[in-house]
Order: C-alpha cells, then structure tokens, then sequence
C-alpha cells in the first residue's frame, strides 16, 4: 500500500521536504497544503522584491515543478482541523484528506507586541509577499518610516523603506542592535555606518504607544520621547504557528512552538513537525539552513530512515545589510565560556572584528565581524571543524590584503568532510567529486549538480574558489577565449592592446591571433580599439559591425536610418522643425524612439552623408544609435516644470548624456534620470539610473528592458552629483574592461562572482585600488570625443565609401517601398 | 531599369567556363579586408578583397536568408582557414570558395572567379 503524506504548509522549508521525499521516492503520494495564493517562494530574499525582483523570480520552483513532481499541491487552502484518530485533516473548504504521515510545516507569522495603537492604519509587519505589495504601496503616500526591531529581519525591512524613498529610523527595544548575533562594540559600528547612509538608529526603546488619529502619526517611548512617523513595521520576532497542533492537542511550548524529539516527531508519531514551527531541545531556529535539515531528517523518516536525528544548529550568519557586512559565527559572545578575545576597532572605516580564542589558545570558538567580513567564511570553516589556530592568530583578522587569496587558500586547506554549503549540507568533498568524477567544469554545473549555492547563496565564493582551485590541479585553465582567431578573452585583448598601443585590428591579429578574423572577433576588437582610443572607428570600416560601417542602422531592404543626438530628450522648436524639413527633402519616415528622440528611416547608403552634412549645419551631432554605445540619457521633466519633482533631472540628463556621448562599450548602455520617486523616466530599467531624492541623488546600475526585463540595483544612496558621477565613470570603465562581448550590463552582473556586493566594494569601497585609474581612462575618453559624422562629412575620402556600386553612380534600383498611413515603408521581405 | 532579384541569375563560374572577364574597378578602389558591390549588366556581385591573403573573392551580392542585396557590406574572414563572408543582417556566413552556407541551412550562393591585371580587378563570367 502506498504511503499518504500530507504536508500542511509551503513555504521554503516545506517546499524543501517535498523536494528532498520526492528524491528519496518516487512512489509515495504528496499532497501540500498552502495558504499562501502562491506556491513556495524565497523568503530570505525577499527585500529583493524591493530592488526589482518579481514575485515569479523568487519561487522556489514553478507551479509546474510540482505537476512534473506528481506533487498535489492546494495553494490558498488553510487546514483548520487534524483528526488524529481518523488520522485526517481539513480544510477551510470544507476539504478531507487522509494521511499516513502528516508534516507541520506551519512556519511562524510576525510576533506583533500588545502596544496601544497596533491597530492603526499605517502598521504593517514583514513577512509575505503581501506584507511587501502593502508597504509598497502605502510608502508611496508617506515620507518618514520606522521599523520596530533591529534584528536581522528588522534591518532588512529598514533598507526595504530606504529603497522606498523613505527617510527610514530604526527603534530596538534591547540596548544594541542585531542583539542575537553581535556585541555593543559591533552594534556601535554597525550603528554608525547605518547612520551615514541615512538610517536613524534608537536603542533602548521601548514602544509604550503607537500614535495617531486614524492614521499613525508617531511613536511614544517609555521614557516620553517621541518619534514622528507616518508609517511602522513591525519586525520584533517570530511567533511559531503552532494553533493547529494546540487545538489537535499536540504537546507545544509555553513560549510557542511544536515540541519535538531529535527525529522531529511530535507527541503523535505519525505527525512530524519542521522549520520554525518547531521547537527542539527549548530552541526556535529562525533559519532556514537548520530547517532544511529537519526536512531531510523526516525525508528519511517517512521512507524507514533513522539513521539521521537533529542534534541542534550552528547559527553562524553573514549577510550584507544596506552594504555592511555583518558575521557572526559560532559562538560569537562565549558569555558562559572561558575565552580569551582577541578585539579590531576601525570606527573611523567602520570595521569592528572580534575573536574569541580558547584559553589553551588552540581553537576558535567564535566571533564577530562588522563592516567587512572577507574571512567569515574561513574562519566559520575553522571553528567548524576544530581547526588549529596559526601561531599569532590575531593575524586572521588584522592586516588585510590580498583576501581573495588567502581565502582560496584556506579553502584548499580545509578537509573533504567540511561543511560548504549549509542550506543543502554540502561538503567540500562532494564538490571536488563533481569537477573531478563527474566533470562539472562551471558554479551552474554545481547548482545543478549538487543545489550549492542555490540556498542563501552564502557559500558561492567558496564555491567558486574551490572550483577554480579544483579544476586547477586537474590541469584546466578556466577561461574564455574570444574565437577561432583570438586564444584571449576579451579582457585578456583589452590590456594587450593598452599596454602594447595597438592601435589597428590588423596589428593586434598578426601579433596575438591567426587567420583572417571574423564576424565575432572583428567587432569585438573594433568595440576594444574604440573603448580604449576613442579614435575615428571609419579607418578601419571593414571591422566594423554591420551599422558602425556606414555609421547608421541598416533597416529591411538595406537602407538605413540616421538618428541624430537629442539629449535627454531636450529639442528646441528650431531643431525639431529642421529635422522635419531634412526628412522631408530626403522623403525619410520619421518615428519618435524609446529613447526620446527622432529616428529617419529609408536613407540610401549614398544619401547618408548629405543628409548628415545638413543635420551637422543646424546644430546636431551623431546620435550614435548604430554603436554599441551610449545611446541615450532619458528623463523626465524634473523640478524646473514638475510640481512633484525635487531636483532637475533634465539638466543633468543632458550632462550625463554629453559627458558620455559617443562611449564604447562591449554593448549598448542607455540611462535614465528621474526627478523624484515617481520614477516617469524609468531610470530603473537602465543600464544606470538616476533618481532623484530630497537630499541628493540615487544610483541604480544594471537594470535592462529587451528580452528579459531586470530591474536597476541600487548602488548608492543620496550621493551629490559629484559623487554620482565618479561613481558612474567608475562603473562604466569598469565594465567596459571587464564583460564580455555583447553582454548588457545586467548580464554582466549577473554572471559577476560576489554579484553586487563585489561591484560595490570595487565602484565604492575601491576594493582593487583601480578607482582613480578608472576615472582616468574615461576622463582621456572624454576628452577625445567626436562626432563621427562630422569627420566624414568633411572627409571626401570617407566620405567616397558611402555609395552602393563601386563601378556605377546609379542607385540600388532593388530597393521598393509601399505606402503606410501616409509615410515610405520598406516592402516587406520573404518570410 | 531592371535589376534582377532573382537567385536564379546568378549562375556560377569555374575559372575553365569563363567566357567573359568583366574589368570592374582599379584595385585602390575597393577598401581593404572588405568588400563592394560591382554592378554588372544586370546583376549585383560582391567583390572581396582579402589582403591579408593577398587574394580577392566574388559572389552574388544577394543574400539567400531574406534577398537582400547586401553581401558585399558584410564582414570578411576565415572559418578553418576557409575564406568567408558574414551577412551584415543576420550573420549568416557563406564560404567564398564553394559558395557554401556555413552557419545555416541556407541554400549556397554563386561565387565568381576573379582576377587582377594591371591594377584592374576582372571578375569571369560565363555569358
């Protein structure tokens, strides 16, 4: 007879224990049920859904995944009642199922203190999906938030509302923040960092009433104070969602919780309970790490297992919060341990590092990190396995350098049987295996193969270390070389030709290639020539990608169009109305494009330069749309006309604009700046965007619109202009040396090791010390800007290249239009 | 006038048939690594010019993927060692040998046999 398991509750936990059953069998029934409306999604990461994530990205499996699982899953369907002696259960619709082996996967819900005023509209807590639509929605109204706890959750929460534009405060009720993971000294810093990127912090405080007429208006504290605010989340704990064991009669906890033994058995033993329903040994696990344990641990049970129990935690984390990093592994206080602690301060870079030694100086028993944590992974590693201490261990957190490597380093030394990835219980030996038995050759063959780094995605430069370090020592280089002609990446092709001044493609292919070239490798080193010289790409025509040949977009039927500058989207009426008089001497069809300005099609290659030489004389200048190049810096109207706007967006669209016209890059780059939250501009979908605020200006980079939509991340807050723009010259130039061809910028990120935490201490915190290098190079670009129709125009040799047949004045007679709602269109070509 | 359109025109030339050597253009004239459209009679051919190799391709200038008369705007190099041209559209590449598609199932294209006598660039032509 085959096993009935139900499982009551899809969140990440639950998802996890369908996942880990459905592997361990293929024939037992799973039935789930969610009250969520959507299946399982990714709650550690939900403040993403604030930078651009969609709740779609953030589900842990398609609905599909389920179907193809043979996986029934009820979404929106709350079980209300468990009858143990039928052994059924039912739901909210009035739906009976019967189960052999029932799971409470329940998880918690947000523990909401009894405080006056809880009640009023502007309260929310932080925890679903919905939770997040809601708060999104009511900043919108609001200025000035505050986040009740200063826990992780809290803090996440609080860069939620720094994203939304909120001036953001943060209230804690015990005298530090983050009060399960770190010290007073570290809260301290982490206290001052979080102030200067605007968050206002209050320890010590304990809520007595939530004001407000109808809506909230401001919080009073026991010792009188008050805080004016417009808005409230609450993130003061969990509270485990035990009601249906209670009711079932189940043995729970005083302070809530489903009571279980170490094989997550509840008082029933054909009903299991797991995640932060659970409660094991007096212990709530607020992660989910030791969640998809006990899922494993009732995976095993349910198929006749016991070889598994739940022997408690490590609770060690590392996270970036709002750009700090926070760590705190193994027992980061030791308050009931002798230790001797071994202390870094730097408040005035914002780094506190902490230590804790054991007395006989042979092993690590835990610590804390603020403000960097490059070697939480290591030393986590260390106390996880009772590794020796090095002779001064005061040398694992002091004097830096080269971290990178010394991680690496430490990952080779680490044994087979330590621990990698914690969410899916990974050892480092599992990984080498994969590389060296099973030919997982990249990190996606590994997620695949083995799910690291699918979790949290703590372990991923780990990972990577090992990988490359693995793949190493079989005799692999890890590389990615351009074509059959270039055995270089392009990365590699960048530094030759700037380091040896090559200044032609056919210089660079005799030197460092073979063969003729190609369609892939020509553009390339075209987009490098142009990206580090800057000089006039029409020398070497041929070269050049399909439109950077004739320097205009080759449309259906081979003529092209021509798109002149308009910055930020600024047109003067005498501007606008020459461009209406060229296009019609030239019969060209005029269209406004995406990028607000006015693109005129069906141009033969033999009109381009006449058409331009009349464009040049009123005014304008190449737009660039044929390069793979700053195309445009979109904005909105901004505070000059906009009654909401708070700062000018079109004057500093237009600067940007200039300041990068004409920039080569391994693909296109649009911009956008808004002038207030409103975001009209869409600077979010960008491959960086500007947003206006109150105090100054916020950065987002890699965003894209095209095939796969991604939201902008936000690099920095409320920076000057000053600060934005170097920032801006730092990231292009940065990803101008570093992607590879043709790949946007959010590709590029996406595909970056460390992802936006490594762009930002490189853009930011000037991790690789090629900053000021960096803005060098753009400055030298910059200054040798210019507009390449203008060089042909006045160059009759370019200018002879722009004619159809070498051997015949006579036009392209192929080339037929059709009428369309009272413009020239091309006929359309064979299907 | 008429310009053909058609595939079926261009009818393919091994050096042996030749029958006509059309003088096209003076050498300088077309760029280097690259390629022009030489007009003849009614037909559109795409001359190469491959100088690294210091030897020169023809073949129609229309591409099979979407007749479009633009061979001869498209990159030229080398697959294997093969000489080829990429279409400026849709990259689809072509060997300037045999006429055949490389990348695609498209149908292959005529290649020309081309020759240069003092500074001239001829191309042959069965008719």
């Amino acid at each position: 007879m085959k096993k009935r398991i139900i499982v009551v509750g899809n969140g990440m936990v639950g998802y996890k224990f369908c996942e880990k059953l459905r592997n361990r069998s293929t024939t037992v029934d799973i039935v789930v049920y969610g009250e969520e409306p959507r299946p399982a999604y990714d709650r550690v990461h939900l403040s993403s859904y604030f930078s651009g994530s969609t709740a779609e990205d953030l589900l842990m499996a398609p609905a599909e995944w389920y179907t193809d699982n043979n996986i029934v899953l009820h979404t929106g369907e709350l079980v209300t009642e468990i009858n143990r002696i039928d052994k059924t259960i039912r739901t909210h619709t009035g739906r009976s199922d019967k189960y052999d082996y029932l799971v409470l996967a329940t998880g918690s819900s947000a523990f909401v203190p009894a405080i006056e005023g809880v009640e009023r509209h502007g309260v929310f807590v932080y925890r679903t999906i919905e939770d997040l639509v809601q708060i999104t929605e009511y900043a919108k109204k609001v200025k000035r938030g505050a986040v009740m706890g200063g826990g992780l959750l809290g803090l996440e929460a609080a860069k939620a509302l720094l994203d939304l534009g909120l001036e953001t405060h943060v209230v804690e009720f015990a005298p530090r923040l983050m009060p399960r993971q770190i010290d007073d000294a570290g809260s301290d810093i982490l206290a001052g960092k979080l102030s200067q990127l605007g968050i206002t912090i209050h320890t010590g405080k304990s809520t007595k009433k939530i004001e407000g007429n109808g809506k909230l208006e401001g919080l009073l504290f026991a010792d009188d104070t008050k805080l004016d605010i417009e808005m409230l989340v609450i993130s003061a704990g969990i509270r485990p969602r035990d009601e249906l064991a209670k009711a079932t009669l189940l043995n729970v906890h005083p302070r809530g919780g489903i009571v279980v033994d170490d094989y997550m058995r509840t008082t029933d033993e054909s009903i299991f309970a797991i995640g932060e329903a659970a409660v094991h040994n007096n212990m709530v696990y607020g992660l989910v790490a030791p969640g998809y344990d006990m899922a494993d641990i009732v995976a095993r049970q349910v198929t006749g297992d016991s070889s598994k129990s739940f022997t408690g935690f490590d609770m060690s984390t590392k996270l970036k919060l709002i750009g700090v990093d926070v760590g705190s592994f193994g027992d980061p206080f030791c308050d009931a341990t002798p230790h001797i602690p071994i202390v870094f301060k730097n408040k005035h870079k914002g780094t506190y590092k902490r230590i804790n030694i054991s007395e006989d100086g042979k092993y690590l028993l835990g610590g804390i990190l603020i403000g960097d944590a490059g070697q939480y992974n290591i030393l986590h590693q260390m106390v996880m396995n009772k590794m020796p201490l090095p002779e001064n261990p005061e040398t694992l957190i002091v004097g830096g350098g080269g971290k990178a490597n010394d991680e690496a380093a430490g990952v080779k030394g680490l044994p087979d049987t330590a621990q990698i990835c914690s969410c899916e219980n990974i050892t480092k030996g599992a990984i080498v295996e994969q590389v060296t038995s099973c030919g997982a050759r990249t990190i996606d063959d590994l997620k695949k193969s083995t799910k690291a780094c699918t979790g949290c995605g703590g372990c991923t430069p780990m990972v990577n270390d090992l990988l490359k370090i693995t793949l190493e020592s079989l005799g692999h280089t890890v590389k990615k070389t351009l074509c059959e002609h270039f055995n270089y990446t392009r990365q590699e092709l960048y530094d030759i030709i700037k380091v040896k001044g090559i200044k032609s493609y056919d210089q660079l292919l005799n030197t460092h290639g073979a063969g003729d070239g190609c369609e892939v490798c020509k553009p390339a080193v075209a987009s490098l020539l142009a990206s580090i010289w800057n000089d006039v790409i029409l020398k070497e025509d041929t070269i050049q990608d399909s439109n950077d040949r004739f320097l205009a977009n080759i449309q259906r039927g081979g003529t092209y169009s021509v798109v002149p500058r308009i910055a930020g989207g600024e047109i003067t009426p005498q501007k606008l109305s020459a461009i209406g008089r060229i296009a019609e001497k030239y019969n060209l069809y005029t269209k406004i494009t995406g990028g607000q300005r006015i693109d005129m099609f069906g141009a033969r290659v033999d009109q381009l330069p006449d058409i331009w030489e009349e464009l040049i004389a009123e005014g304008f200048e190449s737009g660039h749309a044929y390069g793979k190049s700053l195309r445009t810096i979109k904005s909105c109207v901004g505070s000059t006309w906009c009654r909401y706007g708070v700062q000018d967006s079109v004057s500093f669209a237009v600067f940007v604009e200039e300041r990068y016209k004409g920039l080569r890059a391994p693909h296109k780059l649009k911009g956008a700046v808004s002038g207030c939250i409103r975001e009209c501009a869409e600077a979010q979908s960008k491959d960086f965007g500007i947003i206006a605020t109150e105090k100054g200006w916020n950065l987002y980079v890699c965003g894209n619109g095209g095939a796969r939509p991604q939201h902008a991340k936000l690099l920095v807050a409320d920076v000057d202009t000053d600060t934005c723009i170097k920032y801006i010259d730092r990231f292009l130039m940065f990803y101008i040396r570093t992607a590879d061809p043709l790949t946007r910028t959010a590709t590029w990120l996406n595909k970056m090791e460390g992802g936006l935490e490594y762009l930002y201490d490189v853009v930011v915190n000037d991790s690789l010390g090629i900053g000021e290098e960096l803005e060098r190079d753009m400055a030298a670009l910059i200054a040798n800007y210019h507009c390449e129709w203008k060089k042909v125009v006045e160059d009759p040799k370019l200018r002879a290249k722009f004619k159809h047949f070498i051997n015949s004045e006579e036009e392209d007679a192929t080339i037929q239009y059709v009428d369309m709602r009272g413009q020239k269109a091309p006929i359309d070509w064979n299907k | 006038m008429e310009l053909h359109n058609e595939i079926k025109t261009f009818t393919p030339a091994a050096e042996a048939e030749v029958s006509i050597w059309f003088k096209a253009a003076r050498v300088e004239d077309f760029p280097e690594n690259g390629g022009a459209c030489v007009k003849y009679k009614d037909m559109q051919i795409a001359v190469f010019n491959f100088t690294r190799r210091n030897e020169w391709y023809a073949c129609q200038n229309l591409c099979p993927h979407k007749m479009q008369m633009v061979l001869s705007r498209g990159m030229i190099g080398s697959k294997d060692g093969e000489p080829k041209v990429a279409c400026p559209f849709h990259k689809k590449t072509f060997s300037l040998k045999s006429g055949e598609c490389l990348n695609a199932e498209e149908c292959n294209i005529a290649v020309f046999p081309v020759k240069v006598e003092e500074g001239y660039v001829h191309i042959g032509f069965t008719r």
